[in-house]
């Protein structure tokens, strides 16, 4: 094989190489990264083979990302020395990282809409010439979908693939720039299962023609599905490294936490409690969308007390607005809203969280949180009647510390309460509007994404948490599109597709697949999403 | 990344913090006074002659002194005019016409109400002052609550309408009997008491006051959380229940009715009756201040002080050093220019 394929990556599919694979292609030794407060990652010592798919599991925090990021050239490592294909190199910008073959797929994809496909493939090819050959990158795209099963239509526009295609497009954009190890970064976490399959099939093709492929994830599952080989990180080192055929659940479950989990009760609500008044009914309610927002249709939908109503669906075909209109972010054209029995269709957001409905956005660092402000704030923010003292002249912050310390001890969260909100990491900003939310008692939550970002043990007691709200009588509006969490806690699901109703089950009566395909309209007509 | 449990004290640094933020305003204003010495060193005037004139002429005596006050206090108010609604994230670049607005309220008072004696004529006058910028504040406020319009295009605008209302209303019917483009002097009763002699009169309370009430608010009390939630991040505050268009509507009106004090106590202090033209772009400076102060209310004093000693300062320096006023307008640009450049002079420690 070619010394170093960096410098000349273009207009060259690597060959088929399996007989080299005995010697690592990317070898790690001893990387450390040091943050503020923080040893990131410590001592990691990571063997990437050509031809295999190498699992990188780990929970939130354990410093996958960061290694990644060394990996890519985004940062530099405190120590620790990195090998390619036999050479000793430095790596200090993602530029670099790609004369070395190292190619990554971010979980938000860096697709520019308003282009074409083949333009944008074009767009990260380093020979791009000063006249644009669209027709020749085209059928290099072309030649290399056939090969791997990544056909998609590259004539049009990305703003019109899905979430799955526009992977597919990221794929191909590494392949045609010549990386050989393809990191990918929770590639799953936007796909339905059937996409999900077809995924793995493609990284399978990948693997036997000698990439090398990085999977960074927390799912247990999928490791257990695709992976060779299984690196397991936590709190920055490596606490083990398996073959697929050594590995089971509850190893890979072990070395991640290295105790025992805590399981979930997940009895179903008592039968009966239908004959109460529920906390939610939207009656034929329709809405006008701006802009990007789905607008929803012919929306009836009633949430009893006690019942966890799941949302399926993919994102961008109505979730957010259906969280958003409950709460009255978005206003009704057409139809009505009633709350715990009342008319609420037209009152405040402040008068609907007044009568106890909880809201956990779906992007919670800018539907949630003020960055400038420090943790504690952000808490009192959603009931300041609540702290108000002296008739509004000062906030009783005692009191405040309080219902957190409360909250942060029953979901067993720690949280630094005086930083601001904008240094707190992706998961601690969750765990913030989490307990912000889920204290007091809420009558109705409304949760979007709520375990998104956060590790395996966050995430039982976050689910717990829910639970327990449903016990105590509280309806809950639960989207996600994690169908595990949908099934696992919802009595009741529906799916969303194009802003509309276009499934009701109960979990025991239907499967993923049946429901995976209604959320990417295979079986439905209604393909309209705006 | 592995998330920092543990909590940071709450004020560690806040000493060193601050002394660090002092000497860096110093060093920005002394950066400024040396490019403006190498300007007016150009035109061929002696620049350290000019320095010392500028300081000798408003630190120099008490008279100097309260002349830098006297300037200071309608900036003062009209920076807090400007930093309360900013502070929702609003910007408002209308205080001028407000100021204005008030100013001819109060004026119809004065003028209206001359059997009245003082206790009763002067609240009822800043009464007047407030609801007249409070008037003109609320268009633009209402405009961008309902969705319409920005308010810094409004609000701005509306200040070009404000000083030809005035004006008409003095051409056309308030003018004193021997002139035609400002009123006859206000009777005592409506004239702000004045301090040790001086020009320095009550507004000077007043300027502390809102100054002290501001700061109050915005850390301690319920709704300055919230404004500061909603300049944080108006999606979220809104999502958290925060009627984000009442405050939007109420803290324009407030600036407003702010800008109305200053411009109440511009015509029934400073001047003793309504001119035309009365106000040297108060409005516009305060918008200054506030910005370069951060909002700050410490801060804003201090800039006050500064740009207030500037302007009297340049005064003098027309006579002793021969240059035209406009030097002045250099040397606040440049001080603006340093202070938006935000210069680093140490390196600061990464958190």
């Amino acid at each position: 094989m070619e010394p170093s394929i960096g410098f000349h990556p273009v207009n060259r599919i690597p060959e088929p190489d399996t007989a080299s694979s005995q010697v690592p292609y990317l070898i790690l030794r001893g990387v450390t990264k040091r943050f503020p407060l923080v040893l990131a990652n410590d001592h990691i010592d990571l063997d990437i083979f050509q031809g295999e798919i190498h699992a990188l599991l780990g929970e939130n925090g354990a410093g996958k990302s960061t290694l990644m990021k060394i990996m890519y050239g985004f940062y530099r490592a405190d120590a620790g020395v990195m090998n390619v294909n036999g050479q000793p190199v430095e790596i200090h910008s993602p530029a670099e990282a790609r004369k070395f073959g190292i190619g990554m797929l971010f979980q938000d994809f860096s697709l520019i809409p308003a282009m074409s496909v083949a333009e944008n493939i074009a767009l990260f090819l380093e020979d791009l010439k000063m006249v644009v050959d669209i027709r020749q990158v085209d059928k290099r795209i072309q030649e290399l979908a056939v090969r791997y099963h990544l056909q998609v239509r590259s004539q049009i526009k990305v703003s019109e693939l899905s979430i799955g295609e526009q992977q597919k497009v990221e794929i191909l954009k590494l392949l045609l720039s010549g990386a050989k190890i393809l990191i990918l970064d929770e590639p799953t976490r936007v796909l339905a299962p059937h996409e999900v399959a077809a995924l793995f099939k493609v990284l399978d093709n990948l693997r036997a023609s000698g990439y090398a492929i990085i999977l960074i994830t927390h799912k247990l599952k999928e490791v257990l599905d695709c992976a060779d080989r299984i690196t397991i990180l936590r709190g920055g080192c490596v606490t083990g490294s398996l073959l697929r055929s050594e590995a089971s659940e509850k190893k890979l479950l072990d070395l991640m936490f290295g105790k025992e989990m805590p399981g979930l009760s997940t009895q179903r609500r008592a039968a009966g409690k239908d004959r109460l008044d529920p906390v939610l009914e939207l009656r034929d309610v329709e809405t006008h969308g701006e802009g990007a927002e789905t607008s929803l249709k012919e929306i009836n939908l009633k949430i009893f007390p006690g019942e966890i109503v799941g949302v399926a669906g993919i994102s961008g075909n109505g979730q957010k607005e259906l969280g958003d209109l409950v709460l009255g972010m978005i206003s009704c054209a057409r139809g009505e809203k009633l709350l715990f029995g009342k008319e609420a269709t037209q009152i405040s957001i402040r008068e609907v969280r007044r009568q106890g409905v909880a809201f956990i956005p779906e992007n919670p660092l800018v539907m949630a949180t003020i960055p400038w402000m420090t943790v504690l704030e952000n808490l009192a923010l959603t009931r300041p009647w609540r702290y108000a003292i002296r008739g509004g002249l000062s906030v009783n912050w005692g009191s405040v510390k309080k219902d957190v310390q409360a909250g942060l001890e029953k979901m067993a969260y720690k949280l630094p309460l005086y930083a601001p909100a904008r240094s707190l990491s992706g998961g601690n900003l969750q765990r913030m509007v989490i307990i912000r939310e889920l204290g007091l008692d809420p009558r109705f939550i409304i949760a979007s994404y709520m375990t998104r970002g956060l590790d395996v043990q966050s995430t039982i007691a976050a689910r717990q948490a829910l639970l327990d709200a449903r016990q105590a009588g509280a309806g809950v509006l639960l989207i996600s599109e994690d169908l595990e969490e949908i099934f696992t806690l919802s009595d009741r699901l529906i799916v969303l597709y194009g802003g509309r109703i276009v499934g009701e089950f109960v979990p025991e009566e239907t499967d993923i697949y049946q429901v995976g395909y209604l959320m990417t309209g295979s079986s439905s007509e209604n393909g309209a999403t705006h | 990344m592995a998330q920092p449990t543990e909590t940071p004290k709450r004020k560690t640094f806040m000493g060193q913090k601050t002394i660090t933020a002092a000497l860096r305003y110093i060093l920005m204003l002394l950066l400024s006074l040396v490019l403006f010495g190498i300007i007016l060193a150009l035109a061929g005037k002696n620049p350290i002659q000019a320095t010392i004139d500028i300081f000798r002429s408003t630190l120099g005596s008490s008279y100097g002194i309260s002349e830098v006050i006297v300037a200071m206090v309608p900036m003062v108010i009209t920076a807090v005019a400007v930093a309360i609604p900013s502070r929702a994230g609003l910007i408002n670049v209308g205080v001028e016409g407000q100021l204005y607005m008030g100013a001819c309220l109060a004026t119809w008072g004065a003028l209206t109400f001359t059997q009245l004696p003082a206790w009763a004529l002067l609240p009822l006058l800043i009464a007047l002052g407030m609801l007249g910028g409070a008037f003109w504040a609320f268009i633009p406020g209402f405009l961008k609550a309902i969705g319409l319009v920005n308010e810094t295009i409004t609000s701005l605008l509306l200040n070009l309408v404000a000083v030809n209302i005035t004006a008409f209303l003095i051409f056309g019917f308030w003018h004193g009997p021997m002139d035609t483009n400002k009123t006859a002097s206000f009777i005592p009763a409506a004239r702000l008491p004045t301090f040790f002699g001086t020009r320095i009169d009550l507004s000077l309370v007043f300027a502390l006051a809102l100054l002290w009430l501001f700061w109050y608010l915005m850390k301690y009390s319920r709704w300055g959380l919230e404004i500061r939630a909603i300049g944080g991040n108006p999606q979220a505050a809104r999502r958290n229940g925060i009627p984000l268009k009442a405050y939007q509507v109420t803290l324009m009106s407030l600036g407003g009715a702010i800008a109305g004090i200053a411009g109440m106590s511009l015509v029934s202090g400073y001047y003793g009756l309504l001119l035309a033209n009365f106000s040297t772009g108060y409005g516009y400076m305060g918008f200054l201040i506030s910005w370069l102060s951060f909002g700050n209310p410490v801060g804003i004093l201090l800039v006050s002080f500064l740009v207030a000693m500037i302007t009297t300062g340049g005064n003098l320096l027309q006579l002793t050093q021969g240059v035209p006023y406009a030097v002045i307008n250099i040397l606040l640009a440049l001080s603006l220019y340093i202070v938006m450049a935000r210069p680093k002079f140490f390196k600061e420690a990464k958190q």
